[in-house]
């Protein structure tokens, strides 16, 4: 509970972490309640182990008796036999005197003791022959201390009888042995178990309190902020991990809308700004209705370069969070190339440049007509706009597609000034322009949204030298193109063969298999 | 032309009311989606244009009520959500177009016009087009003006159906993307200008009355000037 000095003075934290809350906590938790029925389980067990070993041994001491009292029985029967009733009381007399002796008794039929060493009986003992559990009283010792024996009573000829036992006090002493030593068990089992449960629960509740604290800090404000990993690989560390990697993204998100709160501050400001000021020097400034009008005209040609900035940097947005949602469909992709290329020759041909297209057949992708057009229309128009050749170049933009191994290919190459290797990752980045470009008309987003559409189908963009000028390459998952058949069309499935699935959870709301729109 | 607008915002109801007045209109106002569909279901209306989100029942479910209902009044969608799959969204529900916010009113204006016609001409679509002196022959694919043969590309020649196909009409730049491209997006550029201005050196060169005529601050309209 190191962290309570951390974070009580801390305003971050929502509620703080007192060690009161420690214990009800404790009780609750999962390490707590499973080391608990452990504890149950392991003192059933124990408990179980030595009811068995004691009841063994008292099976094991006693058969050892029988077998005893077997034996004196056959010696004396043979005293007997050999000797009358005479001989036996003598046998029995000496006997009874040894040191550690038996148990004998020699009665009259009446029950008038004759010989032995046993002083009291429970009543009517003798009354029952064969073998009996009792207690009795030793005539040698002291009279006060009865015991416990195993006894087998006879029925001697002329109605005399004959007890012989053995005590058991051995056989008492190791059940009281056993006894003490399962109390003991239990007792150190019940501690050692509650001393194990309440250090493991600790220590994961502290991982998990310490979690719970990086969480509130992070929810605080604190982006920056990750959970700590102990680098056992455990769950837990897995789960920071995960953790983790999802507060990273999260933080890229809100880095990158950061940015286009920050951007869009900036430069919607300056048309906006422009856009005033038109309209106030039109106020102040215009004599005739022409010039009013021109003003305006002016002013709303402003407002759409403005609507039309807006709705790239929402776009870029969206594709950067991955929502577009049932709208990813099997296209040929040769035929929106194709398209796109011939909707763009007229104004290559207009800017003085070719426009020439080596586009494979058949070329099929997973995704977004619209957005996949957009993205290369995009390009193509870079391409136009800055493609333009130095004195004595080629004045040719070449649009190409093909497909290697399980991907499709597709570039944008001009033979413009291109874009020195420094900048190129940074002209992905949204109203970055390079300085040659700026007296060009643009507001730096067209390469971004089309990172962000290739990004959003699983591909990657690159910028390469074209020695000189830039290629833009973009690589897409290949799949099987959709039929030309126009009778073909209608509800198809997507071949999932080839088609990887798009990448991270931000896609996870374009699972392939979509409905064709 | 009658036309209804849906719309919850009531500045923004004003204005398209007086915009559509002032173009030859007469349109009517509904501040709220069921108001809307009472409206929409007295019928008479030659257009619907309706707001996506409204009060009490959403642009959508309004089409399609009325859709089940069996009427099939051509409805305009217009929409602040301009997500990729808006657009299929509404036509889905049986929205004839979709126009994303903001929007220019020439806009609204030509598609709206474009629906209205297209309420009231034949199911099926005739085989030749004449404006003037221009001929077009859909099925053989033939251009003539003044009984001679223009040559045109394959693209040029349906881009030029669709300008005679909605003859004495504005069609903008994005109608002319949607319906000759099938592309719904911004080209940025002025790519369509450039398109007609090939169009019309072929169509219109040499001759004393243009056919394509520019409309400023909308589009392109296809008319015969000479009568």
């Amino acid at each position: 509970m190191t962290r309570n000095a951390d974070t009580a003075g801390a305003p971050v934290t929502g509620s703080p972490r007192p060690a009161q809350r420690f214990l009800p906590n404790l009780f609750r938790t999962t390490a707590f309640k499973l080391t608990a029925v452990y504890l149950v389980v392991f003192a059933l067990f124990a408990g179980l182990l030595l009811g068995y070993v004691a009841w063994n041994a008292k099976r094991l001491l006693d058969d050892q008796i029988r077998s005893t009292i077997d034996a004196e029985i056959q010696g004396l029967a043979e005293q007997q036999r050999l000797g009358g009733i005479r001989r036996l009381v003598n046998v029995i007399e000496r006997r009874s005197r040894a040191p550690g002796a038996s148990l004998y008794l020699v009665t009259t039929p009446v029950g008038e003791r004759i010989a032995g060493n046993v002083e009291a009986l429970p009543p009517g003992t003798l009354d029952r022959p064969g073998e009996t559990e009792i207690e009795y009283a030793r005539s040698s010792d002291a009279v006060d201390k009865p015991g416990r024996a195993i006894v087998r009573i006879f029925m001697l000829p002329n109605g005399f009888r004959l007890l012989v036992g053995r005590d058991v006090e051995e056989r008492e002493r190791l059940g009281i042995v056993i006894r003490r030593a399962a109390g003991w068990s239990l007792l150190l089992v019940f501690v050692l178990g509650c001393f194990a449960s309440w250090f493991v629960a600790r220590r994961v509740l502290k991982r998990i309190d310490d979690m719970t604290d990086t969480a509130q800090s992070i929810m605080a404000g604190d982006l920056k902020g990750r959970l700590a990993i102990s680098g056992t690989g455990d769950e837990l560390d897995r789960l920071a991990l995960n953790l983790n990697a999802m507060l990273e993204r999260i933080g890229e998100l809100m880095a990158g809308m950061q940015q286009v709160s920050d951007n869009v501050a900036h430069d919607l400001k300056t048309p906006l700004t422009r856009l005033r000021n038109r309209a106030e020097e039109a106020l102040r400034t215009a004599r005739s209705p022409d010039e009013l009008r021109a003003a305006l005209d002016g002013s709303i040609d402003e407002a759409d370069n403005l609507i039309r900035v807006f709705n790239a940097l929402l776009m870029i947005a969206r594709l950067e969070t991955g929502r577009i949602q049932d709208s990813m469909d099997r296209l040929d992709l040769s035929e929106i190339v194709s398209g796109m290329a011939e909707l763009y020759e007229p104004l290559a041909e207009e800017a003085g440049l070719s426009l020439v297209t080596n586009v494979a057949p058949g070329l099929g992708v997973l995704g977004n007509r619209e957005l996949i057009g957009q993205a290369l229309a995009n390009l193509i128009d870079n391409a136009l706009k800055y493609g333009q050749p130095a004195e004595g170049g080629h004045p040719v933009v070449t649009v190409a597609a093909q497909q290697i191994d399980g991907e499709v290919l597709l570039s944008v190459a001009d033979h413009g000034p291109g874009i020195p290797e420094q900048d190129r990752s940074r002209v992905l980045d949204r109203f970055v322009r390079l300085d040659a470009s700026r007296s060009k008309p643009g507001f730096g987003l067209g390469l971004s949204l089309a990172a962000g559409v290739v990004r959003l189908h699983a591909g990657q963009l690159r910028l390469e030298d074209n020695a000189p000028g830039l290629r833009v390459v973009i690589t897409l998952p290949a799949i099987a193109a959709p039929a030309l058949d126009p009778a073909a069309a209608g509800p198809k499935t997507v071949d999932m063969k080839g088609s990887p699935l798009l990448p991270g959870s931000t896609s996870a709301s374009n699972p392939v298999g979509l409905p064709s729109l | 032309m009658r036309l209804l607008i849906v719309e919850d915002d009531a500045e923004a109801a004003a204005y398209l009311t007086k915009a559509f007045r002032e173009a030859g209109h007469v349109a009517d106002h509904a501040g709220d989606g069921l108001e809307g569909y009472a409206m929409a279901e007295g019928g008479g209306y030659d257009v619907l244009v309706v707001d996506r989100m409204l009060p009490r029942l959403d642009g959508l479910s309004l089409i399609r009520s009325l859709r089940e209902q069996k009427d099939a009044t051509p409805a305009l969608i217009l929409s602040a959500l301009a997500q990729v799959d808006d657009r299929v969204k509404g036509l889905r529900a049986g929205g004839d177009d979709y126009l994303p916010k903001p929007y220019a009113f020439s806009e609204l204006l030509a598609r709206v016009e474009v629906l209205a016609r297209r309420r009231g001409a034949p199911a099926s679509e005739p085989t030749t087009y004449r404006v003037g002196d221009l001929d077009l022959d859909r099925l053989a694919h033939r251009v003539t003006r003044g009984g001679t043969e223009i040559l045109l590309q394959p693209r040029e020649f349906r881009l030029l159906e669709y300008l005679m196909k909605h003859a004495g009409q504005v069609v903008t730049r994005t109608m002319l993307l949607e319906n000759v491209w099938d592309y719904h997006f911004d080209p940025q550029t002025n790519v369509i200008d450039v398109h007609v201005s090939r169009l019309r050196a072929k169509v219109d060169k040499g001759f004393e009355h243009p056919m394509i005529h520019t409309i400023r601050g909308a589009g392109y309209m296809v008319r015969d000037t000479q009568r």
